[in-house]
């Protein structure tokens, strides 16, 4: 299993042709407490870099971006029914939703672990 | 985010600590401010309803406004207060010794210009003279204005310069007993004078914007950092951010002005007509009378109310407000979450025909229709100590 990271701060963790998607600890962190989520519902198709879910925090909404393009085949209903696991484990537990690769090339273009670590030391 | 300002922002006498304390900063008002420290906006919420919050307001602007011979009484202060009466609808000259009024600057439509707080002194050293505390972003043009009304009969000395602390919550005047004991006594709305503290001469107001109980204390600068600190020593007491500080005041029903209020909007559109006194009523005296109890006589287009969505998604400023027909009449002017209530809250206006508590709404969220309806404000009862 192989995890990439996107610009926009999410991950996706790929085993065979289907990605667990969710926001990294780093904006979790930047989002502070998370009291919404909407996510996307199974079925849908996903385009890459386009809106897929919302998330809120106290201040304010903010678009979480599909990392790839795909069909989603399951939602997280846990962090709807408690945002606050979004905050306690991002890259675990609070992930978001599963998403079945339309074309795993479209992974090429994501950064790794230490890539993101780069770019994160950056903002 | 891109900075197109040039201008450098202000800083207040407790930056360092804020720095110190590891805060997240940005720009307020023209000011680097915290919006949180490092538990975050939830915690610091809860804390202060249920312990005691210290927030920075030196942003803000304090101000006095003195003629230039203080004493003589009521007479003394009838002349003072004329001078600002000129500008906001309430009864100054009425206030006690001692008392502080929330009311609005208008311009000469009725708009409001700014809200703020008017204090008379409560020692007769100080007759005379009033304390004016106006809104960070529009300090400037307030106080330009009260210093033309005031002309050559009375000087305005800002004390902006100062730090102005704010303790909020249950335990705030358990908190202040042991360091400025003298301000225990004062009631709701109420503020004065303390001389000679360990942080030189202080001003402590019993008022906040959270709807706690709690103090707003003027601190000469060079001590607002050991004042704060002082403060902070007690375990009852952490720092609090703007961003809880606008979650408390969002379930406390109080306006953030430029959101809720402004410009465009009347003290009778605003839900504010409380501020307006029977005395200036019958006399219709102040800016833009004419409309205003024209407006109190009539009734106004639409007003301000709480909105609670049912559901959990929070409902931002600047959401459409439809009837359950889906005809669009209104729009919100602040929401979020309340951590209190445990669920969305917002405030907005609405035609007048559907502000009565407990009347559905729809609001247009990410292109759905969600559940919401008409809420009596506050969300989260006062705790003010009368």
């Amino acid at each position: 299993m192989t995890t990439y990271y996107t610009n926009e701060h999410e991950w996706i963790s790929v085993d065979g042709d289907v990605g667990t998607v969710g926001i990294t600890k780093f904006a979790a962190e930047k989002l502070g407490d998370v009291v919404f989520v909407e996510l996307p519902d199974v079925g849908k198709s996903v385009q890459k870099e386009a809106d897929m879910a919302v998330v809120e925090s106290v201040k304010a909404a903010s678009d979480v971006y599909a990392p790839v393009t795909g069909e989603v085949t399951a939602a997280n209903a846990a962090i709807v029914d408690e945002p606050a696991k979004v905050n306690a484990d991002p890259e675990g537990g609070g992930w978001f939703v599963k998403i079945r690769l339309a074309d795993k090339g479209q992974l090429t273009g994501l950064m790794d672990k230490a890539a993101y670590d780069a770019f994160c030391a950056n903002q | 985010m891109a900075d197109v300002s040039t201008t450098p922002l202000k800083t207040t006498p407790l930056h360092g600590l804020h720095t110190r304390l590891g805060a997240r900063m940005a720009e307020f008002g023209g000011y680097d401010m915290p919006i949180q420290y490092a538990e975050g906006i939830m915690a610091e919420h809860t804390w202060t309803r249920s312990h005691a919050g210290l927030f920075d307001v030196s942003h803000m602007g304090p101000s006095f406004l003195s003629l230039p011979q203080l004493g003589g009484g009521d007479e003394a202060h009838r002349k003072v207060a004329a001078l600002v009466e000129m500008l906001v609808p309430s009864d100054i000259a009425g206030l006690a010794p001692g008392k502080v009024q929330l009311t609005v600057l208008l311009d000469e439509n009725g708009g409001i210009v700014d809200d703020l707080m008017i204090g008379r002194p409560s020692g007769e050293d100080e007759q005379g003279s009033l304390y004016i505390v106006v809104n960070a972003g529009t300090k400037e043009n307030d106080f330009a204005q009260i210093a033309k009304a005031a002309g050559a009969e009375a000087q305005l000395c800002r004390a902006d310069d100062r730090a102005l602390v704010a303790i909020q919550g249950p335990e705030a005047e358990a908190v202040i007993a042991g360091i400025l004991p003298d301000a225990v006594p004062l009631t709701f709305m109420t503020f004065r004078r303390i001389k000679d503290t360990p942080f030189g001469n202080v001003i402590a107001t019993r008022c906040g914007y959270t709807g706690e109980d709690g103090f707003e204390i003027l601190v000469p600068a060079e001590h607002g950092a050991a004042f704060a600190n002082r403060l902070l020593e007690d375990s009852r007491v952490k720092p609090v951010g703007l961003g809880a500080r606008d979650s408390l005041r969002l379930e406390g029903g109080m306006c953030l002005y430029g959101h809720d209020i402004d410009i465009s909007k009347t003290p009778v559109a605003a839900s504010l007509s409380w501020m307006i006194s029977k005395a200036r009523r019958e006399r219709g005296d102040f800016p833009g009378a004419d409309r205003i109890l024209r407006e109190l006589r009539e009734g106004v287009p639409s007003k301000r109310v709480g909105i609670r969505p049912l559901g959990r998604a929070p409902a931002r400023e600047g959401t459409e407000v439809q009837n359950t027909d889906g005809e669009t009449i209104g729009v919100v002017t602040s929401g979020g979450y309340g951590p209190t209530v445990n669920g969305p809250v917002a405030q907005g206006y609405v035609d007048t025909t559907y502000a009565k508590a407990g009347t559905p709404l729809k609001l247009i969220v990410r292109g759905k229709a969600l559940d919401a309806e008409v809420a009596t404000l506050p969300f989260v009862p006062a705790k003010y100590k009368r």
